[in-house]
């Protein structure tokens, strides 16, 4: 018995901290995953859904008359408590929370609450710097960056007066510069932060004044644990406060936690029976009390306390504490106690900043830094060399020669002057070489790569396109730096229900008595109307949402007639609209005769069976502990709940028992097919049976969730007996879960079937079409679904990714050998080889077909982390669709990591659910869905958006455009330095290696900051290969990102190459045409800056592919700019260059030679670049020209978003 | 009830956002649909510009080639003539000695007519005045003005004199003020040598101070070349200012003077150099050069022959590319060309 005891604490605490992950434990349920079913057993520490019988007071029971006799009177409240919760909690109550961890909370008395600890205050700070601390912390963060160290390094190098060679500003600007950018777009973000605290923290709650005996009005921040608040309707909660009362005499608060676990149906909470009645108020100022609960932990499902009311201790869960950031829903107030505030709130604790990834491209870029840093140190060697080699051969000449001057003369004692022998210099050239060339490491890039994104950011979120109507949400971008691995996705893993599917259930058609009855096609409010409308006390009551109805059973059900099977369908729906844990609501709506009457569950498929109810005529109208009003064909009826046996993932059913008007009891049960199946009497109605699993069959195969519905009438004995083991069950100290799912087991036997419902989950709009454009893209597309097979494959067919002429694999096992034997089968019979060898073997031997995978949970235990990984591997990798069905969060991420771990390809996963959230944070790039299941997802996500078929606008166009644009930006970058560079170093060779340039040190720090930096970014942000319409016209074209064919190592190496020829143009045309002249340095380096400027604008002029005024204006601009910035520097009389450039300007020579360098520097790439694209035209090269000679996009029809996908 | 259970529930077309609806407004920018111009390389693009450049750069090649062959140019190297025989193994002894005679005669023959004005140069070859150490050796504010006498940074070694008062100029660039001068005569009859505005007229004007005026210049033990006359300002000193004025190659040429009477051809010319900068210490070589100019500088082949290259480069070019697309013509954006149209059996 202690051992059991012990099991269930443990089982509690697990199922505490890790039902984030449990929700959707597919290969449990009876039906698809937890979120559309009854939820109970999925997540049974939330102990958030309504549980009637927990509420029976004896209030409610004084009211029970109808049916008095089998009333069930217990003095405990917690005895009924049917759940399991109630046992795990009663189990933790039992567990001592040790004072030494837990946190002492003296009710209505914040100064004495818990000395020992320094709690913070109420208000929170999402703002992460002060501005003191503004400029240390933000430059600590900044260097984080390796670059920007070495940056630093150089510049704190060039202060060191032998390696001076720039000035000492001039060294530091650039640095300074990327420095400030950054700074000021953080302090912006930050600033936002503060105000959006500010805000917060100054909202205002009402808070009990024990002197002043009333509540008053206080700052959020003023807020205080162990304070004593009252929250109205509608407004949130100001901290995590344990419930000590509510409008609701049995101690019922609705709170809505769309901001913390973003589930939009309303949660309910309890306050303890033993504070309910005497709420520490105006009355009762002064509350005595003592909380012990937990530290504070990020688990916002879990919460384990206790409370000393009038010396008795009462134990307090997950279901008495409400918490920062919930609303309060349908309760008039409530009052409870500060628990825990600002920032060990559970909500706080649980924001975390956006995740960081590094995209590829980036990382492919450290690859390429490496590689110029390689180069810039063989250029530094090459200079200090031969610097080396040049003083050795003029050791006798530096005496006296007048431009070195070795000796200083000055004084009487003969020393060197600034010499320290050559070993030295060679040393001091190597340094100074590296300050001069420093620029090959381009410093510009990161800066300008941050702003792309920040701009490419800013057209994904304001593109009309990936705005969702439905559910008022923009495209979210949540990480920063991984926009470019948008273009390079191979494979994308998806959830099935409410990411391929809206998650919004309908009920379709039922089969009762054998009889399919699916002929709804009439929405209910044109038809029947008299069902949904109900006319009682001049009140007319509408659903919220209307059903289809099978006119056939319209009648069946309404002519009252006393057949078997007409008898059998009132059952079935009364069976429907009572066996659930479904709250109506009744809404107010701007007609004051007309109410809405709204269904609040946790399970979408239950509201979906009580709507269905409802249109059929059996409408649930209130729902308390004790009992259930339901109008049945227009006459109220009262129905006793006299018992009901929740959910759970054993059984996958769940039951009712009923006290019905004509005294009889009965025990309605629904669940999966193969669960009830297995209770059902088969001696009777064995035709109905056979009927019923028919009609299953054929909904399954139609992609419907189906439900099998049955009843029994018990017997008074059979009842009394039941009632007292349950009595005796739910009193139990000790393993009283356990006995009361025996007590289920026993009494869900024997049982008449009803029929059977087929719910529609139906698909999200555009969703085949864009599974089919992804497919096109050379995408995988995998489904993991917590579905049964029959359901996954339906699914797959209706969104296209399953056709007909596939063949499919089906794994499904139950133990490792078959397992392997499936695997080792499917490899032998389509001829899968490796990869690794001969792939022309292989796709002639596979003839072609393509190939489905279908695996299932439980086979992927087997798979999953043991050798058999890599067979599975081999096989998911040939086949063109991957479906698991019934698989468990974990087992998502397991698969994502398949692929990852074994491929360089990109994996993108896709979910809405917090069950999705480990496969997302495991894919490369996440993909939340804020959809219906909650913000876990989207909290983890990279990207956030609200439909599924978003992704071909995101991957298409935005992932295209990203990864082109950046990875051009990135070559570009290199290539602008490296030219820089090699001119300085050409130049360097003519000064006796002594590292003078000739471009002067200004124009050298601005480069690549302001001469050349704009237009780059411009172009990365702005530049389109091809227009919205093409590339989703084409979805190949996606391809090329998949192949890296914008960024590798061969363009890199042409990039190079090309810049080593423009940099030759750049000083060799000058340096012929000028070499026995009179020209100075200076207009020498005149020269060249204009020189180089002019060519990589040029450069990039031709490489642009779309040129709009933007582009115009900062190309040009650019040039512009630099001309004037040559100006200036040379109108500074200060400068040994001064003038220079007017005198240059006025030459023949000077314009000749720019002319000259110019077509000469671009003349290579230039036919390069003709010939590339007429003789070997890439695909996208082919679209661009389809696009222009076409006139494709010529008309306005751009403002037409992809009809394909906006209408259905 | 709340706002997404409103939307999700009911029919969609009943779905209304309450509040302000999220949706991006939409503008031409931020669609990213700004009208814009696609180039792409054509056939005819691609010709064109080859036929173009050809028809830029060939006449301006020949007419820069043309204006260089019509430069004319006498460069006499004395480095090594200008040394008697008998101190020809010591050179460096010839040209540090103070006692030695440094006067040099040579006949020079004009090869065609010059017209006036012709630019009298000197050039020194493997003088690297591009040095690190030598460009940087000066003092702008101290060239300027007067009060900034004494601000003799980056000077060193030629800052100060050893009791410590400053160098006017200082730094080793003015210390090197290169000290040969050229007279010429033909029949016995001396040529001017104009050397008024032979420097930048900015730099006379901005750069060196009329105020300023020599100070302790060559006065060290060791004399790097000219000295200056300590009455006539900086700005005055023309040699100077072309001297300061810092090549950017090492082998460079500075003006010297201007003689302005047209010289006729075979007229012979007679010069006399004193010889006295010290370039054989480092294996300089120094030359002297007459030369006429044209609008494209001196005489200097290079540009012209180079534009005539490129330009004969570029007819090749236009005539291979139009041979290349005759011979393998290929529609533009033919959807057939597409690798998945191309290729049909997948990838």
């Amino acid at each position: 018995m202690g051992r059991e005891e012990e099991e269930e604490v443990e089982e509690a605490i697990m199922d505490g901290t890790t039902t984030s992950q449990k929700q959707d434990e597919g290969p449990c349920h009876p039906t698809p995953p937890s979120s559309h079913l009854p939820k109970p057993i999925s997540d049974p520490p939330l102990a958030t859904r309504p549980d009637p019988l927990s509420l029976s007071s004896s209030r409610h029971h004084r009211r029970r008359s109808s049916v008095p006799h089998v009333s069930i009177d217990s003095p405990d409240p917690t005895v009924r408590h049917g759940s399991r919760n109630e046992s795990e909690r009663f189990a933790s109550s039992q567990r001592e929370l040790a004072d030494a961890v837990a946190r002492l909370v003296f009710v209505g008395d914040p100064g004495s609450t818990d000395p020992r600890l320094k709690l913070p205050g109420n208000s929170v700070r999402t703002a992460k710097y002060s501005p003191l601390t503004f400029l240390p912390r933000n430059l600590f963060e900044q260097f984080h960056r390796l670059a920007y160290i070495y940056f630093l390094v150089i510049a704190i190098l060039n202060q060191l007066p032998q390696f001076a060679v720039f000035g000492r500003g001039a060294s530091i600007l650039p640095l300074a510069i990327v420095l400030l950018v950054t700074a000021v777009k953080d302090a912006y973000e930050d600033w936002r932060r503060h105000r959006a605290d500010r805000i917060e923290n100054n909202r205002v709650s009402s808070v009990l004044d024990p002197h002043a005996a009333q509540f008053l009005s206080k700052r959020w921040k003023d807020v205080r644990v162990g304070e004593v608040l009252k929250v109205l309707a509608d407004e949130s909660i100001p901290c995590d406060m344990v419930l000590l009362a509510t409008s609701d005499p049995t101690g019922v608060a609705y709170v809505q936690t769309t901001n913390l676990d973003g589930e939009s149906n309303l949660k309910t909470r309890y306050a303890k029976q033993e504070t309910t009645s005497r709420p520490p108020d105006e009355a009762h100022p002064v509350a005595a009390g003592l909380i012990r609960c937990e530290r504070p932990n990020r688990n916002i499902y879990g919460f384990l306390g206790n409370m000393e009311v009038d010396g008795k201790r009462v134990s307090l869960g997950p279901s008495n504490i409400i918490l920062r950031g919930c609303e309060l829903k349908n309760t008039a107030w409530v009052i409870g106690v500060a628990v825990y505030t600002g920032s060990e709130t559970k909500v706080m604790l649980n924001s975390s900043g956006a995740p960081s990834k590094r995209s590829r491209l980036e990382t492919q870029m450290n690859r390429e830094t490496l590689l110029l840093s390689g180069i810039l140190i063989a250029l530094c060697l090459v200079v200090s060399i031969c610097n080396g080699i040049w003083m050795g051969n003029h050791k006798g000449d530096l005496e006296f020669a007048q431009f070195f001057r070795k000796r200083d003369y000055s004084d009487s004692d003969d020393k060197n002057y600034n010499y320290y022998g050559i070993g030295m210099e060679v040393f001091f050239a190597f340094l100074m070489s590296v300050i001069v060339f420093q620029i090959m490491i381009p410093i510009s890039l990161y800066i300008s790569m941050e702003l792309v994104r920040l701009g490419q950011a800013f057209f994904m979120i304001g593109d009309t396109n990936l705005y969702d109507e439905s559910s008022n949400s923009r495209f979210q971008c949540r990480a920063l730096n991984i926009n470019e691995d948008l273009g390079q996705i191979k494979y994308v893993f998806s959830d099935k229900t409410g990411t391929l599917t809206e998650n919004k259930m309908e009920f379709q058609c039922a089969t009762i008595g054998g009889i399919d009855y699916s002929g709804g096609k009439v929405a209910s409010h044109d038809n029947g109307k008299e069902h949904s409308i109900l006319d009682c006390a001049d009140q007319i009551w509408k659903l919220k949402m209307s059903v289809k109805t099978d006119p056939e059973l319209v009648m069946l059900l309404r002519s009252k007639c006393e057949t078997e099977q007409g008898k059998r369908a009132r059952e079935f729906f009364l069976a429907l609209a009572c066996c659930n844990t479904i709250v109506p609501l009744v809404v107010g709506t701007s007609d004051p005769n007309e109410n809405l009457i709204d269904y609040q569950g946790e399970s979408p498929d239950e509201q979906a069976l009580v709507y269905a109810a409802a249109s059929y005529g059996f409408v649930l109208i209130e729902r308390t502990s004790g009992h259930i009003v339901i109008d049945v064909l227009g006459d109220r009826q009262r129905f006793s709940v006299l018992g009901l046996h929740e959910f759970d993932s054993d059984r996958k059913r769940m039951s009712v028992i009923i006290g019905c008007p004509d005294n009889t009891v009965k025990l309605f049960v629904k669940g999966a097919d193969s669960s009830m199946f297995g209770i059902i009497e088969k001696t009777i109605d064995l035709g109905i049976i056979r009927e019923t699993e028919t009609n299953l069959h054929a909904y399954s195969s139609l992609g419907l969730r189906t439900l099998v519905v049955g009843v029994r009438e018990l017997s008074r004995n059979e009842f009394e007996e039941w009632k007292h083991a349950y009595e005796n069950a739910s009193t139990a100290l000790i393993g009283r879960g356990r006995l009361l799912r025996a007590l289920a087991t026993n009494i869900e036997r024997d049982l008449h079937i009803l029929g059977a419902s087929g719910i529609e989950d139906k698909l999200q709009q555009g969703v085949p079409e864009a599974i089919e454009s992804i497919r096109q893209a050379g995408i995988k597309v995998w489904v993991l679904t917590g579905d049964k097979q029959e359901t996954a494959i339906s699914i797959g067919f209706s969104c296209k990714l399953l056709t007909s002429d596939m063949a499919q694999i089906v794994i499904n096992s139950n133990s490792r050998d078959s397992c392997k034997k499936s695997l080792q089968d499917a490899v032998a019979r389509y001829a899968i080889i490796s990869p690794s060898h001969g792939d022309s073997v292989t796709s002639t031997a596979r003839a072609k077909v393509p190939l489905a995978l279908i695996i299932d949970g439980t086979s992927l235990v087997y798979v999953l982390e043991t050798e058999l990984e890599e067979e599975l591997f081999k096989v998911a990798t040939v086949c063109d669709v991957v479906l698991c069905c019934r698989v468990a969060p974990l087992q998502k991420a397991g698969i994502v990591a398949l692929i990852k771990n074994r491929t360089d390809d990109m994996t993108l996963a896709i979910g809405d659910g917090a069950n999705d959230v480990s496969m997302i944070q495991m894919a490369d790039v996440g993909i939340g869905i804020s959809g219906q299941e909650g913000r876990q997802a989207v909290m983890a996500s990279d990207f956030a958006m609200g439909q599924f078929r978003f992704l071909v606008p995101l991957l298409f166009v935005h992932g295209h455009w990203n990864y082109q644009r950046m990875a051009y930006m990135i070559l570009y970058n290199f290539y602008r330095n490296s030219v820089f560079v090699f001119i300085l170093f050409w130049y360097v060779l003519y000064t006796a290696y002594s590292l003078t340039t000739a471009i002067t040190e200004w124009s050298s720090v601005l480069y690549s900051v302001i001469y050349t930096a704009l237009p780059t970014i411009v172009v990365g942000i702005l530049d389109k290969d091809l227009s919205r319409k093409t590339l989703i016209k084409y979805p190949q074209l996606y391809m090329s990102g998949q192949q890296n064919e914008k960024y590798n190592l061969r363009l890199f190496m042409l990039t190079m190459i090309d810049s080593v020829w423009q940099s030759v143009a750049i000083f060799y045309i000058p340096y012929l045409a000028y070499r026995h002249s009179t020209v100075d340095g200076s207009s020498l380096g005149d020269l060249s800056t204009l020189a180089v400027v002019i060519l990589v604008n040029i450069h990039l002029a031709m490489d642009v592919f779309r040129w709009n005024w933007i582009t115009h204006a900062s190309i040009w601009g650019c040039i512009v700019a630099t001309v004037i910035c040559v100006i200036v520097i040379d109108s500074i009389w200060m400068l040994p260059g001064c003038w220079a450039i007017f005198h240059i300007m006025r030459t023949g020579l000077f314009w000749l030679c720019l002319l000259g360098i110019v077509v000469a520097g671009m003349l290579p790439r230039f036919i390069m670049k003709a010939l590339t694209e007429y003789f070997m035209p890439s695909d996208i090269q082919i679209a661009r020209e389809l696009e222009k000679l076409q006139r494709l996009n010529a008309t306005a029809t751009t403002e037409i978003p992809m009809s394909t996908f906006s209408q259905p | 009830m709340n706002r997404k259970g409103d939307s999700t529930a009911g029919s969609d077309g009943a779905a209304e956002p309450r509040g302000h609806s999220k949706k991006p407004k939409y503008s031409r920018f931020t669609q990213q649909e700004l009208p814009a111009c696609k180039p792409i390389l054509t056939p005819a693009i691609v010709i064109s510009t080859f036929c173009f450049l050809t028809i830029i750069f060939v006449p301006i090649g020949f007419a820069s080639l043309t204006a260089s062959r019509n430069v004319v140019e006498i460069v006499y190297e004395y480095d090594v003539d200008c040394i008697p025989q008998e101190m020809q193994n010591d050179k460096l002894a010839f040209i540090q000695s103070s006692v030695t005679d440094k006067a040099c005669t040579k006949t020079l023959i004009v090869p065609k007519n010059m017209k006036a004005p012709v630019h009298v140069y000197y050039e020194l070859d493997n003088f690297y005045q591009n040095h690190r150490r030598y460009v940087k050796s000066r003092n702008d504010k101290q060239l300027r003005s007067k009060e900034y006498e004494r601000e003799t940074t980056n000077c060193a070694p030629e800052a100060t004199t050893s009791d410590g008062s400053p160098i006017v100029p200082c730094g080793l660039i003015a210390w090197s003020l290169f000290n040969d001068t050229y007279s010429f005569a033909i029949n016995e009859k001396v040529i001017e040598v104009n050397k008024k505005n032979i420097a930048w007229k900015s730099d006379k004007e901005h750069k060196f101070g009329s105020d300023v005026y020599p100070k302790n210049f060559q006065e060290g033990s060791l004399i790097g070349g000219a000295k200056l006359n300590a009455s006539i300002p900086l700005s005055e000193h023309e040699d100077l200012i072309v001297w300061m004025r810092t090549a950017a190659l090492p082998q460079f040429r500075k003006l010297y003077g201007r003689i302005e009477t047209d010289l006729s051809a075979n007229e012979q010319i007679t010069v006399t150099i004193q010889n006295n900068y010290n370039t054989y210490s480092f294996e300089g070589r120094k030359k002297l050069v007459l030369s006429t100019t044209s609008w494209i500088g001196g005489k200097n082949d290079f540009l012209g022959i180079a534009y005539l290259v490129v330009g004969g480069l570029c007819l090749c070019l236009a005539m291979g590319f139009t041979a290349l697309y005759s011979s393998k013509p290929r529609t533009l954006g033919d959807p057939s060309y597409l690798s998945w149209n191309r290729n049909p059996d997948g990838h």
